[in-house]
């Protein structure tokens, strides 16, 4: 049976696996491509032009750290010359102001500038670098210059309690978006989720506090807020849904649906270096796997959320239940919903929280 | 919030239209892109902080002269205060100006 294929809405380009910081929730997989490997300049010129004519609108700059390309200032002019939004998704390091005016000159529509926490001591522990006086200043040069700015900061257990003071920061600043995006289980985060996952009575007072805040800021300024989905009653739609809107493209040039799809055995991705882009989108194996609802077991394929989650995440259902085609163990109709549920017991039944700092599996560095 | 018929609405850092050449046109976000299709692009190529609320609305009115001009007033207005909740629009303030600079 034919699928059919929507026109793809954004290039997730992860341009490095390369960073400066060591975030022990990393959404980069274990096993991290080397520099050797990367796509030089041209190649990524050719496939932001690739994007533009398969009719994609943004293009996220990401990594690793896409400031450890050297390139990074004529990849971004490629893509704003494609005819793409620019989106550069970073930690800020290593960054000068005279590179910043580079960027910015060269088509930067969007920064999005990573947050650990507001306060430095913690927020460096998590990422395992002193990087939280340069993002200060990284935030400070912003605001002299023509770039629209979002701040992001991924939320958890340790931090979840102080977003006020985050939002403090937030309102203080250029950014005219923030977003509090909790931690989700896959690589890095899966391996330190015990340490990481926020208990349901932190998840409940974070959700008031900013449901308050985005009431208060209307217009002003713009709150997103992604919970943990293991507290959720339905699924996330993972990307949007398997193949529909989002391409992510590694350091090497394997195309993939999704920031995880490499954890799922057997699934073989194509690569910008033997194909066009659009035809990747179109007929590649991996992206085929899990468009439309063929492959949905019950509950989804007769539920009527199908068109609104896609059955969840499948990197997920895969890590939880040894299954990419289950049902998103998140689910409440999922089956092996239990498996989840034992995870939050965990989580939410130990005593008193520790202060003692935890044992974090912390990201490594590819050569 | 109903819109001053005196505002000037105009594109915040970050919202930008994309190519006359490119099609569709949308109005490009951060994080998200809004497609437009007659009215709402004649709308959005008139918010460039020069035009105010009231001739935006008098020269739709003209391009669209067949429609109740009531409604199209109504429409614009409604139209402007949904961008602008979701800080997709702002208001000039002071004289039309050349280029605004990002906003504290």
């Amino acid at each position: 049976m034919m699928i059919a294929v929507s026109t793809p809405l954004a290039l997730i380009a992860e341009l490095t696996h390369r960073c400066p910081l060591h975030c022990v929730y990393c959404s980069n997989p274990l096993e991290l491509e080397h520099r050797a490997e990367e796509l030089p300049t041209e190649v990524w010129s050719r496939v932001f032009g690739e994007a533009a004519q398969a009719g994609v609108l943004q293009a996220d700059l990401t990594g690793g750290e896409p400031l450890a390309r050297p390139d990074l200032v004529d990849l971004v002019k490629a893509a704003r010359g494609a005819g793409l939004y620019v989106n550069l998704i970073t930690s800020g390091l290593p960054l000068d102001e005279a590179r910043l005016d580079a960027l910015v000159e060269a088509g930067l529509d969007h920064m999005q500038l990573s947050f650990q926490g507001a306060e430095e001591g913690p927020a460096n522990e998590i990422c395992g670098t002193g990087a939280y006086a340069q993002k200060l200043r990284v935030l400070e040069w912003l605001g002299r210059r023509r770039v629209a700015v979002t701040l992001n900061f991924v939320i958890h257990r340790r931090n979840i309690d102080q977003l006020d003071r985050m939002l403090a920061l937030g309102e203080s600043s250029c950014a005219g978006r923030i977003e509090f995006a909790n931690v989700q289980y896959y690589g890095w985060a899966l391996a330190n989720r015990e340490r990481l996952l926020p208990t349901r009575e932190q998840l409940e007072r974070s959700v008031e506090f900013l449901k308050r805040a985005q009431e208060r800021l209307r217009g002003k300024m713009s709150i997103e807020f992604v919970v943990p989905d293991y507290y959720a009653k339905f699924p996330k739609a993972c990307m949007g849904g398997w193949g529909r809107k989002l391409i992510l493209i590694g350091p090497g040039g394997d195309v993939l649906p999704c920031h995880a799809a490499q954890v799922i055995p057997n699934l073989r991705f194509d690569n910008v270096k033997d194909r066009s882009l659009r035809e990747i989108w179109e007929t590649s194996e991996a992206f085929q796997k899990f468009r439309g609802q063929e492959w949905m077991p019950e509950p989804c394929k007769s539920c009527d959320r199908r068109e609104q989650d896609f059955g969840g995440c499948r990197c997920q259902a895969f890590l939880l239940t040894g299954d990419a085609a289950a049902t998103d163990p998140v689910c409440s109709l999922s089956p092996q919903r239990s498996k989840v549920d034992i995870i939050l017991a965990a989580v939410n039944g130990s005593a008193e929280e520790s202060s003692a700092r935890p044992n974090w599996v912390y990201r490594a560095n590819p050569a | 919030m109903t819109p001053e018929l005196n505002s000037r609405p105009v594109l915040p850092q970050g919202c930008r239209l994309n190519d006359k050449n490119q099609q569709p046109r949308v109005l490009h976000m951060p994080e998200r892109a809004l497609r437009l299709n007659g009215p709402s692009l004649e709308i959005i190529e008139r918010c460039d902080g020069r035009h105010t609320v009231e001739q935006i609305i008098g020269e739709l009115q003209q391009i669209y002269s067949k429609a109740e001009p009531r409604k199209v007033a109504e429409d614009i207005l409604g139209y402007i205060a949904r961008l602008h909740d979701q800080r997709a629009l702002d208001f000039a303030s002071g004289p039309a100006p050349e280029r605004r600079q990002n906003e504290k």
